[in-house]
């Protein structure tokens, strides 16, 4: 009687040793397996975000054509392919802009993007205005707000002519988050866009 | 059939389900939810494998490539025996889904079945309704057309306007700077691999935890819900009025899962089906984007939102809206089930459901949205013009040319988004219109710059013309008396 109870007791404390040891091993296999993991998953969040960038990085100087294909005082669409296509992209590649030839050597180049929600306006030279079909945003010839839901004029591109070629700064679909420059106007200035 | 005996006790003495199955099928749920109220979770469940099934027929031909996706829909569409079938089941599927898992969740909110104990399957279904929409609008995009660029376009506009970090979750959301291969590459991840996959997982849980907590009873004016007393309560009312769930309760949901996939399969024949339209080609710049039909709502909000409002309603309405969600089963885990003891809960859908339902309306007809062909498309009503002077019939093509049309109505044809014109001179006299057009206001680009002196005089004149026979035209009264005086100086400048 008292053997047998002895040996119940000697096998339970036997099992509770092991019980905790494996307990232990198991810890840390646990342990191991978030070593593991952390090592791999940290360079794979860097190849998750592998496409956030400066905006800087992702622009650079593209041709649009020779400045004699935008008649003094007119708008035209331009179209060009964006500088950091893959070869996969097909169509998307191609980008819209329009080009307002304002003087000799002056130019506005707009995004077609809505400053609303990004949708592409379209130019009515009759009225010289841009109309948005998604929301109704209406821009004047010159970008400037002049109706709808926008809160700002047009995107506008940076430009420059070399050896006759009209040259933008572009590469990105322009957004509020990295084309809105707002700037305080002052009096009867015009300055779009325009904080105030 | 022996043999298929045979088969079955070799497979179940290694597979142990027949217990387990046995147990789910036949426990007792409350006699009174054996009803046709009861449905919608099953039917929900029974599209989700719908969809997986006919996406992953899909799968076989389409392509996520940005240059080819829209060409393998076409030869889907045109060239593959039933191609176009499968894909109007799987776009009406996507719908019907979306539409049971809203009336479902509404079900399950006016029975208050995310009381205790079900705050948790409440919640699972939250997100498996975000993951609904989530697999819409990823669809959506996936039909690579010139409305899912465009789409894309209004998502990372949305999306920029997030204080700081807005840059960076374009890039994220794009894959790159602008929507691209690799937008097209990521959305495809998402829409066949991310979301089906946590959708598959939360929806087994939220059915495991009905079948293990029971489903909601049918609420009763009076029979209060208390963590104390309810699981007590809960048992007595299954057994001692229970009907087991197999069969009184399934054959339901088992006939009306038949008859919502065969409405997907009738509405997929009669409709068929969804574009693509036009190539993804951003050049192209004459295109309406439009969302699908459950994001008109937004769509139509955003038309709607004063602009300095905008931004901070499209970034913290919904995180509002789905932390009272989220939180309404902790906030009323205890109390009354009933509807009828319950009217700001049954207020409350009701408003939900007449403002979606009035926003949903409205984006089908977009009045914000100018026409912008109704210059060059719609013309002027002749009788307009009967017995017109020159000067008016010139006003007429200033109206048309000057693109007013895109904007204003006349004869019930053209933009809704001024208002329409066919009375507009028993509305404003010639001074106001005038003023009007040269200066805009109240929505209206002035048109000051682009009108010559001699054009606003056409339009002005053309314009007054436009009224009911049986009103006369506004007059500027101060003006009459002004003539008058002139001709006749009163007394006092005679003086």
């Amino acid at each position: 009687m008292s053997y047998e109870v002895i040996t119940k007791n000697e096998q339970q404390e036997s099992e509770k040793l092991t019980v905790s040891r494996r307990w232990l091993l198991l810890k840390f296999g646990i342990a191991f397996n978030g070593l593991v993991g952390l090592a791999l998953v940290t360079p794979v969040i860097r190849y998750l975000l592998s496409p956030v960038k400066r905006d800087a990085s992702y622009k650079s100087w593209i041709p649009l054509g020779p400045v004699k294909d935008f008649p003094l005082g007119e708008t035209r669409l331009a179209t060009f392919v964006n500088p950091f296509r893959r070869p996969w992209d097909g169509e998307t590649a191609g980008v819209a802009c329009y080009v307002r030839h304002v003087a000799a050597r002056q130019f506005q180049v707009f995004a077609v993007n809505c400053a609303h929600l990004g949708c592409p306006v379209r130019w009515f030279p009759q009225s010289q205005l841009f109309m948005c079909p998604c929301h109704g945003g209406v821009y004047y010839a010159d970008g400037a707000r002049a109706s709808g839901p926008p809160e700002r004029g047009l995107f506008t591109y940076d430009y420059k002519i070399v050896d006759g070629q009209l040259h933008i700064d572009a590469g990105q679909m322009p957004t509020l988050s990295n084309t809105a420059k707002l700037v305080k106007i002052g009096n009867a200035k015009g300055n779009y866009p325009c904080a105030g | 059939m022996r043999r298929i005996k045979g088969i079955y006790d070799w497979l179940e003495q290694r597979l142990q389900l027949e217990g387990p199955v046995k147990d789910a099928a036949m426990h007792p749920v409350p006699r009174k939810t054996a009803s046709w109220w009861y449905v919608f979770g099953s039917a929900a469940f029974t599209l989700l494998f719908l969809q997986i099934v006919t996406g992953i027929l899909l799968a076989l031909v389409y392509v996520p490539s940005a240059g080819e996706a829209w060409s393998s829909l076409n030869v889907l569409n045109h060239q593959l025996e039933l191609g176009w079938f499968l894909r109007a089941m799987h776009g009406w599927g996507s719908n019907f889904m979306v539409a049971v898992v809203l009336v479902h969740m509404a079900q399950v909110f006016m029975f208050g079945s995310y009381k205790y104990p079900r705050e948790l399957t409440w919640i699972l279904g939250v997100f498996l309704l975000l993951m609904t929409l989530g697999m819409a609008f990823t669809g959506q995009v996936l039909r690579f057309d010139q409305d899912a660029y465009w789409g894309l376009g209004i998502g990372a506009s949305i999306i920029s306007r997030v204080p700081m970090i807005g840059g960076s979750l374009v890039h994220l959301l794009l894959g790159g700077p602008i929507i691209a291969g690799a937008t097209l590459s990521r959305f495809f991840a998402l829409h066949v691999f991310v979301i089906p996959g946590l959708m598959l997982v939360f929806a087994c849980l939220h059915v495991w935890m009905v079948l293990k907590l029971g489903i909601n009873e049918w609420p009763m004016p009076g029979r209060i819900v208390r963590r104390s007393t309810y699981l007590q309560e809960y048992h007595k009312l299954t057994h001692e009025d229970g009907v087991p769930f197999v069969p009184v309760a399934l054959w339901k949901d088992a006939v009306f899962s038949a008859a919502v996939v065969a409405a997907v399969a009738v509405c997929a024949f009669a409709f068929g089906p969804y574009g693509p339209s036009g190539t993804p080609d951003p050049t192209v710049i004459q295109t309406v984007p439009k969302p699908d039909f459950f994001f008109l709502w937004i769509y139509a909000a955003l038309a709607y939102l004063p602009p300095s409002l905008e931004t901070p309603f499209i970034l913290i309405v919904p995180v509002i809206g789905i932390v009272i969600l989220l939180g309404l089963p902790f906030y009323a885990s205890e109390g009354e089930k009933s509807w009828y003891r319950r009217p700001v809960a049954v207020l409350l859908l009701c408003i939900v459901a007449v403002s979606w339902g009035t926003l949903t309306h409205l984006g089908t007809f977009t009045p914000w949205s100018p026409h912008m062909d109704a210059w060059s498309g719609d013309p002027v009503p002749p009788r307009y013009l009967h017995d017109a002077t020159p000067l008016v019939r010139q006003g007429a093509v200033v109206f048309q040319s000057k693109q007013c049309r895109n904007c204003h109505a006349v004869g019930g044809v053209g933009g809704q988004r001024g208002p329409a014109l066919d009375s507009i001179a028993s509305r404003m006299t010639e001074d106001q219109m005038i003023r009007q057009v040269l200066q805009g206001g109240g929505n209206m680009p002035a048109y000051g710059k682009n009108l010559s002196p001699a054009e606003v005089t056409a339009l002005v004149s053309f314009l007054e013309t436009l009224h009911p026979s049986n009103e006369v035209p506004a007059v500027d009264a101060s003006r009459k008396e002004v003539q008058t005086s002139q001709a006749n100086p009163g007394p006092e400048l005679k003086k």
